[in-house]
């Protein structure tokens, strides 16, 4: 289905999209285009965040909305992170819609209390009287010597708080589809999109559509190693896989594309069938995403397992700058082969 | 009594009378915690605003039903001045399914929407923004609608109060920001945590037009109030309004923390001599405006209704064990 695709090139895009003739667009325009849309259908939305209006539009991602929606709309804010985050939550509560972005999510530890506190609690601490409709979305990258605080990604902190939703698409068409449904969804939604995947093009409606939360999607089937990928890892997972299978190795990849709600249903009954597991998150490991992935299969059935659960991480450090530490920082696809063939080999 | 005009002021006898029953109500709501408070069934810290009412008063007398306020943990007398009625209160802090949260909240985060209460925080400071927020969603939307926010001294500490100026003067947001300075943070004292004893004049950095004013004379609070409110309404943006008052009681519970040696016992006496509700009450009385059989039947009228909603409260069920897990996330919502 065109849908689930991941492009890892130029030429696979090219392929598919001569056979299905199908519209293809980048994940940040898929971005845009959802901004765009939710912008035009609903009077409720609007986007506020340190230069959301500016020429770069967020690495391209709200480019030109101020000129079609205005600054009524495309609010460019003081640097002062908590307090807009306040301001956001109190114009959700009073049934706005508003989308606050964030270059880089290295700027949310500034909002915590108002995301924590506020947000992810308001509804519940009200006895269900007033919702929180609002998207944070943020950006974590990797690379260019960008060090320890523009370089994070800090979805396992946000996992850990009732009342937030979370979604990380890695494909154009659920960076569209999950964005118009975190602000339909009508909670707090923690919307974390990945820098080195917005150039990568995939098929992507040109209707509004959402992709529904707590669904993951099969990258691709395998019968032997599961591989539970998140962002910008799905792409070195499928290239991992596409590889070993050259090699006799099927390796099956799984994109959660949310983590709350997590699809624990399609995650163990992967597991089920292959019996091994690998979970490559894009963050340092210890109190990560991983462990909980791999708690949530051992709880529910801890006899499928035929290998120790395996995570591939970044490195239980700060990011370093130099591009040699960068490089022993951060896994890759070869990262994971090795621990695929490590794990057949017991 | 006629509705005349009092001289002195220009408000209304009726309105000077409502002032002194909201008040009373006030006093009354947070006296009946304290007689209750020993039998240890009402299972939430309580900040009681004794000595402070005349705040809530004098600012929710020009609040419509739609507009929104914003309160913190000491927040009683704010909603009950803006109108919500007590037995929701009392149930939730006794934790029951009638609370105005379904026991979720308990005493520092009442909701009440159709008044404009969209919820409280207890995060000091965590107010203020959320209402800077409401008074965009109302610019934006052209509502109509000004956003109030109350917050102490403490409140005025955080960085949330700075940034909410900073962005309501910056969008001229339909916002008041009423800081109720009553000089202490639980037990520091406001000279330990800012170098300058006059809050209000921070304003003028955002150039949002302040004042400072005492605390416990509604009548000087509810004329500033008229004019930040009408302010704000006309689309002047916001105002902020540092109110000097004092607590009684301790910073939580119904004791009174003088007697460990947390504030000097002097201060509470000369306050006392300063009640905002002997304050009007004689005022009223002397101009002639209400008689003492006027005043005793608030009183008497106010407890029966306090005692009827303890009763209602006390008789509301709990929340059954499933709640737990109801309204972590709203269905989807449209
Ligand atoms: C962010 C935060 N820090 C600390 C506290 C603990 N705390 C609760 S009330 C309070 C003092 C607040 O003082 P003020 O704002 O002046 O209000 P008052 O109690 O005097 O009415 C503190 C420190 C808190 N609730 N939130
Ligand atoms: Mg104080």
């Amino acid at each position: 289905m065109p849908w689930t695709k991941v492009f890892l090139s130029e030429d696979d895009l090219q392929q598919f999209k001569a056979a299905e003739n199908l519209r293809s667009l980048s994940y940040v325009e898929a971005l845009r285009e959802a901004q765009e849309q939710l912008l035009e259908s609903d009077p409720r939305v609007f986007i506020l965040g340190e230069g959301v209006d500016d020429p770069g539009g967020i690495f391209g991602s709200t480019l030109g909305l101020v000129e079609k929606f205005g600054p009524g709309r495309v609010i460019d804010i003081p640097i002062a992170e908590n307090g807009l985050t306040g301001v956001a939550v109190g114009a959700a509560a009073a049934g706005m819609r508003p989308i606050f972005v964030h270059m880089r999510m290295d700027f949310l530890p500034m909002c915590m209390d108002q995301i924590v506190n506020h947000a992810a609690k308001w509804y519940y601490m009200s006895g269900g009287r007033v919702p929180i409709p609002l998207v944070i979305r943020s950006i974590i990258g990797r690379g260019w010597g960008s060090a320890a605080q523009h370089s994070q990604a800090l979805h396992a902190l946000f996992m850990h708080i009732p009342g937030l939703k979370i979604a990380m698409p890695s494909t154009p068409y659920d960076a569209k589809g999950l964005l118009i449904a975190a602000v339909e969804d009508g909670n707090p939604v923690m919307f974390i999109e990945h820098r080195w995947i917005y150039n990568s093009v995939g098929y992507v409606p040109e209707e509004k559509y959402t992709v529904p939360f707590g669904q993951g999607v099969v990258r691709k089937e395998g019968r032997e190693v599961t591989v539970v990928a998140l962002s910008q890892m799905v792409y070195e997972a499928a290239k991992a896989a596409r590889e070993l299978e050259a090699e006799g190795i099927s390796v099956e990849v799984i994109d959660p594309r949310t983590l709350n709600p997590l699809d624990d249903e399609l995650i163990c009954n992967s597991v089920k069938k292959t019996g091994r597991l690998v979970i490559a998150d894009v963050a340092c490991k210890t109190g990560g995403v991983g462990g909980e992935i791999a708690c949530r299969v051992v709880e529910k059935a801890p006899g499928w397992l035929k290998a120790p659960v395996k995570r591939i991480n970044f490195a239980d450090t700060p990011t370093p700058s130099s591009p040699v530490l960068e490089e022993a920082y951060y896994p890759t696809s070869l990262t994971i082969k090795e621990t695929i063939k490590e794990l057949l080999r017991r | 009594m006629s509705d005349c005009t009092n001289n002195a002021t220009g408000i209304p006898a009726s309105t000077l009378k409502e002032l002194l029953r909201v008040m009373v109500l006030v006093r009354r709501f947070e006296e009946k915690i304290i007689e209750v408070y020993g039998l240890q069934d009402m299972k939430s810290p309580v900040h009681l605003c004794i000595g402070e009412e005349a705040i809530a008063a004098g600012v929710c007398a020009h609040l419509r039903p739609d507009d929104y306020l914003f309160t913190n943990h000491r927040n009683h007398g704010h909603c009950l001045a803006k109108g919500v009625d007590p037995k929701v209160l009392y149930a939730e802090f006794y934790g029951r399914v009638d609370g105005c949260c379904r026991g979720k909240g308990g005493s520092m985060h009442p909701a009440w929407p159709e008044l404009g209460i969209l919820g409280t925080s207890a995060i000091v400071g965590g107010g203020i923004a959320l209402a800077v927020g409401t008074a965009l969603a109302s610019k934006m939307r052209q509502d109509g609608r000004v956003s109030v926010t109350f917050f102490g001294d403490g409140g005025s500490d955080e960085g949330t109060f700075h940034e909410g100026l900073n962005f309501a003067a910056l969008k001229e947001l339909p916002v008041i920001f009423v800081c109720e300075n009553n000089f202490y943070a639980t037990n520091s004292p406001l000279a330990a945590r800012q170098p300058h004893p006059d809050i209000y004049k921070r304003a003028a950095g955002y150039g949002i037009p302040a004042t400072a004013l005492d605390g416990n004379d509604v009548v000087a609070i509810y004329l500033a109030a008229q004019d930040a409110v009408a302010r704000a309404r006309q689309g002047g943006g916001p105002t902020l309004l540092e109110c000097k008052t004092y607590r009684w009681k301790g910073h939580v519970g119904p004791d009174c923390d003088h007697e460990k040696g947390c504030r000097p016992m002097e201060d509470l006496t000369a306050w006392m001599e300063k009640c905002p509700v002997e304050l009007l009450k004689e005022d009223l009385l002397g101009t002639g405006v209400i008689e003492p059989w006027w005043y005793n039947k608030v009183v008497q009228e106010t407890d029966q209704e306090l005692d009827a909603a303890l009763k209602f409260a006390k008789e509301s069920p709990f929340p059954p064990k499933e709640e737990i897990y109801l309204h972590v996330y709203c269905e989807k919502g449209s």
